[in-house]
């Protein structure tokens, strides 16, 4: 089966692209997967597929993945180098492929005293732009880690997250170079609420001649409440909620929150979309993947290109 | 130095319960700098032990000495003496030194009073930090002297991880980012290009590869 990359091919002809989160459930039932994958089908590109994210197990990233494939989707494998080490990363990479699996997002992955393993032994034998690197030699190269030759090798498009948001802030541009020079071809943000800092670290990307070699997409997560901006700003590592957003959320009835979180995202799609460099938008509406639709909708981005 | 900690004492107690005549030993290095296992404590457990027999109506004999250093077989042989008139050894020696003393008289039982826990330095007083894992392959050359194998809590050698906040690790706020430093050490240093490569995999046959390591060294033999 001789498939391509949806997301790439929307990608490379200029399209704004729409790409959406989709949670595994904590459980075996694939129709959770499957149901997701029908609310996201016809409003995005493609779909990532988290990989025990804040390290709580949860029905595996590439199960889910197949599941997506089977029901004609474009699903975007998220790996994180947390649980596996180079010979099961890379093992997953060729079983991936095998499956039709055309995206891979690489990441390190939340620490594991998150979630509800805290006794786990995080296993972090590469790093997350060591695995991309990894993943791009094992497909341009056919050789995995120590040179030896693949028969096949796998067929991936290449991403990686970036947080905008997070310290050191004028190396985080020095870091996404590092990632593109190890070989990543679509990065996805970490949540956009702070519009004028990811203005400036857009700046940094272009200043070092970055926004013609990689695509960007911004990570957008509609906010359901008052109470869910205030626990992300406070609670979660490497978020940036402003005060102003927190105030918007608060200044409305708890009903209306939920449109209100719509509202924002949308206003930050608009903002995203007219900023050079960006290539197109990655929605995790966590565990309310409902959203996605009027969000796509509203933004104007529907009907999605043809891929 | 290597860090210990003294185990709890109802853990200690349960390891000892079955027997009358104690030797405790101590090691005068690493866990005598860190205060968890030298002469000190030694004696300080010794009379607890001793106390807690005595309240509960128990008759034991309880000796304290402390060795320069467990993990030498030379200052081991200072207990051959001694050791056949106890019936179990309680050290307060690291890990390796309970070994070690374990192979020189395998007919003894001994049991831990620590638990080893890092190879660390004395940040301050009574403050010992984690900073070496003894990876084999040190590459503090490149990291502006801060090991991200050890002071990451996920061992990035590309990093950061987009989790720090102000200078903080997301794991624990108390512990500053391993990566923090090392980008801000390079940017004073005016050698942020070290980091501009991408740094490769690790080479961790060099720490796990083929069981426990050795070092063997021809010229140290004669």
């Amino acid at each position: 089966m001789m498939t391509e990359s949806r997301l790439k091919k929307i990608l490379q002809s200029g399209n704004f692209a729409v790409t959406a989160e989709c949670g595994p459930p904590k459980g075996a039932d694939p129709e959770v997967v499957r149901s997701k994958g029908k609310i996201l089908k016809d409003y995005t590109d493609s779909v990532n597929v988290t990989d025990n994210q804040t390290g709580v197990v949860r029905l595996c990233s590439l199960a889910a993945c197949a599941l997506l494939k089977a029901d004609g989707l474009d699903p975007v494998l998220q790996m994180v180098t947390r649980d596996r080490n180079r010979i099961a990363l890379q093992s997953d990479v060729l079983g991936a492929s095998a499956l039709g699996i055309r995206n891979i997002l690489c990441l390190s992955g939340d620490h594991q005293s998150f979630g509800n393993q805290p006794q786990a032994k995080g296993v972090f034998d590469i790093d997350s732009i060591q695995f991309v690197q990894t993943v791009r030699t094992m497909r341009d190269a056919g050789e995995v880690i120590g040179g030896e030759k693949l028969s096949v090798p796998p067929q991936m498009f290449i991403g990686a997250a970036a947080n905008p948001f997070a310290d050191p802030f004028e190396y985080r541009a020095v870091r996404l170079a590092t990632k593109v020079d190890a070989g990543a071809e679509f990065i996805q943000t970490q949540c956009i609420y702070n519009l004028n800092r990811f203005k400036e670290w857009m700046g940094l990307v272009k200043d070092n001649g970055l926004d013609g070699k990689v695509y960007i997409l911004g990570g957008i997560t509609p906010l359901k409440s008052a109470r869910m901006a205030e626990y992300m700003a406070n609670n979660v590592a490497g978020m940036d909620v402003p005060d102003e957003i927190i105030k918007r959320m608060k200044s409305v009835p708890t009903k209306e929150q939920r449109q209100e979180g719509i509202k924002i995202a949308l206003e930050t799609i608009q903002a995203l979309q007219a900023m050079k460099g960006v290539h197109g938008v990655h929605i995790m509406a966590i565990e309310w993947e409902e959203a996605v639709p009027q969000i796509v909708q509203d933004a104007k981005l529907f009907p999605r290109p043809k891929g | 130095m290597i860090t210990a900690e003294r185990k709890p004492i109802s853990e200690i107690k349960e390891m000892i319960a079955p027997y009358r005549k104690i030797l405790v030993v101590g090691c005068g290095s690493c866990v005598a700098e860190c205060a968890s296992g030298g002469e000190k404590e030694v004696g300080l457990l010794a009379s607890a032990i001793r106390m807690d027999a005595k309240a509960s109506g128990k008759d034991i004999e309880v000796k304290e000495m402390t060795l320069d250093r467990q993990c030498v077989y030379e200052f081991i042989d200072q207990l051959n003496d001694v050791i056949d008139q106890y019936e179990i050894i309680l050290s307060l020696g690291c890990g390796a030194g309970v070994q070690a003393v374990a192979e020189v008289f395998p007919k003894v039982h001994i049991v831990p009073a620590l638990n080893t826990t890092f190879i660390g330095q004395t940040k301050e007083a009574g403050l010992w930090i984690e900073n070496c894992r003894g990876c084999g392959d040190c590459k503090l050359g490149v990291f502006a002297a801060v090991c991200p194998v050890t002071r990451c809590a996920k061992g990035l050698f590309n990093g950061p991880c987009g989790g720090s906040r102000t200078d903080r690790c997301e794991v624990d706020p108390e512990v500053p980012c391993a990566w923090q430093l090392i980008v801000s050490r390079l940017q004073d240093r005016g050698r942020l290009d070290l980091l501009r490569k991408v740094h490769p995999p690790a080479d961790w046959s060099k720490q796990q590869g083929k069981g426990p390591r050795k070092i063997y060294r021809e010229d140290q033999r004669s």
